[in-house]
This record gives structure tokens, C-alpha cells and sequence, in this order.
């Protein structure tokens, strides 16, 4: 596993966001395990601390719980929360900057629904 | 009173400051970067942590007890630096021996697993190996150690990338085991960045900067954009650099980056080294 991370955006972030991506892509599975912090900083050579606070944005949307002495493992319904949370911020992400880059180059409402239609 | 408690020490040589009134504090179960320019007075702290130079003025303690001439102070660090020691003849493999006869806490087997992996020829005499796998004898050996305090001073120097990957790897697996406190000097930031915690910037023999690192990356952004909107926009803030080209113009700020987009004006987060070049830069570098 290899990320390239992003200067823009704290790495504990990027890892949360990888992370997300996987259990998105059901390489992690409701119920299965994720890796441990130990090996999530070993393999994207980041500090442990890091990969804790990463992790710990999962535990506390309740995506992602711990099972004392056994690891990390994906919580029932977590997919269907990580989606919801996902829906929530293509709005901050991309729909919000889309209109706020759209009024920088004056394109008006009409143009830009039109350009997302797939016409000019 | 666990910890290296560095209290208010100064170290001056002949007109030189090398260490100027410095005051650390290094914990247990942290990742430290010590950085500085050539000359800033890394190695000097070093030196004096582990008492090789005897400070002018201040007190160092390990865990409570003075650093001077104290072999229980002294036996919890290990100090891998760039200090040529090993010029004898003898063996790669006996020197991981004599490292047991002086520190019983010293794991041979874990050396050889190490030595293996960066294929270190243990059969080679010391003297014949190439620069890089002093290194990373250097560095095994400092790993090995199992010391509660690990200075790496340019752990990675005369190391191929492969290598350097292969070390960071291990450092972070070492921390993970143990929790011990590291900490790396090096000059190559970019690499390490993500592996540290806290940071500690150095210049002309003073510490400028003692921060956790995510808080330190909080405290500056860049803007760029055009010129005249861009002048505009520092107005009244603390600036730490600009740089023009044409009507373009580029300028590192602190304080917090602000969370709502400004027209015309491109955000951006610093990187450690970005941010390092800026506090350390002298006049006559650009």
C-alpha cells in the first residue's frame, strides 16, 4: 500500500480518508478487521500517533469500533454512515467550490447546469 | 522526574555560542525531530546530552539523575552520530558482541534480523564497509541498544533510497515495540516529516521552535495570486517571505489558514520543510 499524501490536508485526514475509501471499495467489510495502528504507520511510514487520531475520526463517526485486546474492526451499518457522510461532504468538497470557482470565471447558473448536463 | 530535563544550558566555543541558554524536555513514547542548519548546534546538544562536552553553564537530568559522569544516566540513552569510531579491523559480526559486553540490554539476535534485511555483510571487516553501510551499522546498533533514549543524529546519511525507506520503516516499528523516546537530526525533512511528533528547530545555538508538529503547520499558510491582490491581502498580517514573478506574487503568513475561500486568492497549508526553510533562512540564501 503506497499513498501519496497530500501537503494541503493534515495527514491524519488522509489516512481517515484512505481508510474510508477502502471500507467504501469493501476491502474491509462490516464486521471484519482493519489494520492495526502499528501496521498502518509501518506501511505508510507516518508516526503512530498520526495513524491513532486517523483512526479515531472512524471511531467517533462509530464507522469503525474497538474489540478490546482483538483490534479495530468495520461496525455494522458503518458503510451506510461512511456513504451518508460521504453525501454531506461532496457538498463542502466539490459542489461548494464548483459554484465558487464558477462565479470566479463568471459563469452563470444556466451555463454551469448546463456544463454538468454534459453540453457547453 | 522521567525524561532528559535540559535546563537553561550554554556551551561556548572560543567566540562561538554553540548552545545559548536551551531548555528541552524529551519524553517517552514521542518521535522528535531536532532540526537546524549546518552549524546550528544540533550535534553540540547532542554531545552534551550524552556527555561528551561538559557544558559552560545549566544542568542536564536523565530520569532525575545528572547526566555528568553517570553511568545509570548515561547507559538509558544510546547515540548514534556521525562520529567515525569503528576505524579497527575486527569483524562486522564481533562488534555486535562487544556491544552486548557493554550494554547487557543490547539484543544481538534483533541486530542480525536488522542486518539481514539491509544485507549488512556481518563476515566483512569493519574498516572495508562503504560509507553507507556505517550507517547502517550505526543504526542497527542504536536500534539494538533497546535504551529508553535513541538519538539519531543523520541516520540516513550515505544511504540509498531503498535503504532509507527500509530504515524509517524500522524506526517506526522499533517505536511501536517499545515506546521509546527517538530522536532524529537530520537534514533531509521531507523524508521524515511524517514520522515526527514533536519539532524542535535550532538556530545560532538557540531553540526558535519546541512545537507538536501538527501545531506548528496550524501557525502559517501561503497566498498567492496576483500582485495587487495579494498586497492587499497581507495587509496588516505577519508576513514571513514573499516572492514576485511578473505581476504574480507568492507570500507565507502566520497564523491560522482561514477556513472561507477568498476571490482571486489561491490557500494553501505549508510543509515542514517549507516552513523550516523560512524560520532558518539568513539574509544571502535566495
Amino acid at each position: 500500500m503506497n499513498i501519496n499524501f497530500d501537503n494541503d490536508i493534515p495527514i491524519f485526514q488522509q489516512v481517515a480518508d484512505l481508510l474510508s475509501e477502502s471500507i467504501l471499495a469493501e476491502a474491509f467489510v462490516e464486521e471484519g478487521q482493519i489494520p492495526s495502528i502499528t501496521e498502518l504507520s509501518i506501511t505508510l511510514k507516518i508516526n503512530p500517533a498520526t495513524a491513532l487520531k486517523g483512526i479515531n475520526i472512524l471511531v467517533d463517526d462509530g464507522i469503525v469500533y474497538k474489540r478490546r485486546g482483538l483490534g479495530m474492526f468495520v461496525a455494522k451499518g458503518g458503510c451506510e454512515k461512511l456513504i451518508q457522510k460521504r453525501k454531506d461532504a461532496f457538498f463542502a468538497n466539490y459542489a461548494k467550490p464548483l459554484i465558487d470557482e464558477a462565479k470566479r470565471l463568471n459563469i452563470g447558473k444556466d451555463d454551469l447546469i448546463k456544463m454538468i448536463q454534459g453540453g457547453k | 522526574m522521567n525524561g532528559i530535563i535540559i535546563d537553561n544550558i550554554s556551551k561556548q566555543y572560543k567566540n562561538v555560542k554553540a548552545l545559548d541558554d536551551v531548555s528541552l524536555t524529551f519524553e517517552e513514547g514521542k518521535i522528535y525531530g531536532l532540526l537546524g542548519r549546518n552549524g546550528a548546534g544540533k550535534s553540540t546538544l547532542i554531545k552534551a546530552i550524552s556527555n561528551r562536552i561538559f557544558v559552560d553553564s545549566g544542568k542536564i537530568t536523565v530520569d532525575g539523575d545528572d547526566n555528568v559522569e553517570n553511568e545509570v544516566a548515561l547507559g538509558k540513552m544510546h547515540v548514534m552520530s556521525e562520529v567515525e569510531m569503528y576505524d579497527l579491523p575486527e569483524r562486522v559480526s564481533s562488534y555486535f558482541k562487544i556491544m552486548k559486553d557493554f550494554n547487557s540490554e543490547f539484543d544481538v539476535d534483533y541486530a542480525k534480523a536488522m542486518a539481514e534485511k539491509f544485507k549488512l555483510p556481518l563476515n566483512k571487516k569493519m574498516k572495508e564497509l562503504s560509507t553507507g553501510y556505517k550507517s547502517i551499522f550505526k543504526f542497527i546498533s542504536a536500534l539494538a541498544s533497546n535504551c529508553k533514549y535513541i538519538f539519531l543524529d543523520e541516520p540516513v546519511l550515505g544511504l540509498d533510497a531503498n535503504h532509507r525507506e527500509l530504515a524509517y520503516r524500522m524506526i517506526i516499528e522499533h517505536y511501536s515495540e517499545t515506546g521509546c523516546a527517538i530522536v532524529i537530526s537530520t537534514h533531509l525533512i521531507e523524508e521524515i516529516a511524517n514520522l515526527l511528533e514533536e519539532i524542535i528547530v535550532i538556530k545560532n545555538g538557540k531553540v526558535i521552535v519546541k512545537k507538536d508538529k501538527e501545531e506548528l503547520l496550524k501557525e502559517g499558510y501561503s497566498v498567492s495570486g496576483s500582485s495587487t491582490n495579494i498586497t492587499e491581502y497581507i495587509k496588516g498580517k505577519n508576513i514571513i517571505s514573499t516572492q514576485t514573478m511578473g505581476g504574480l506574487m507568492w507570500c507565507c503568513i502566520t497564523g491560522e489558514m482561514p477556513k472561507e475561500a477568498v476571490a482571486n486568492i489561491e490557500f494553501s497549508r505549508l510543509d515542514l520543510q517549507q516552513l523550516f526553510i523560512k524560520l532558518t533562512s539568513e539574509e544571502g540564501d535566495a
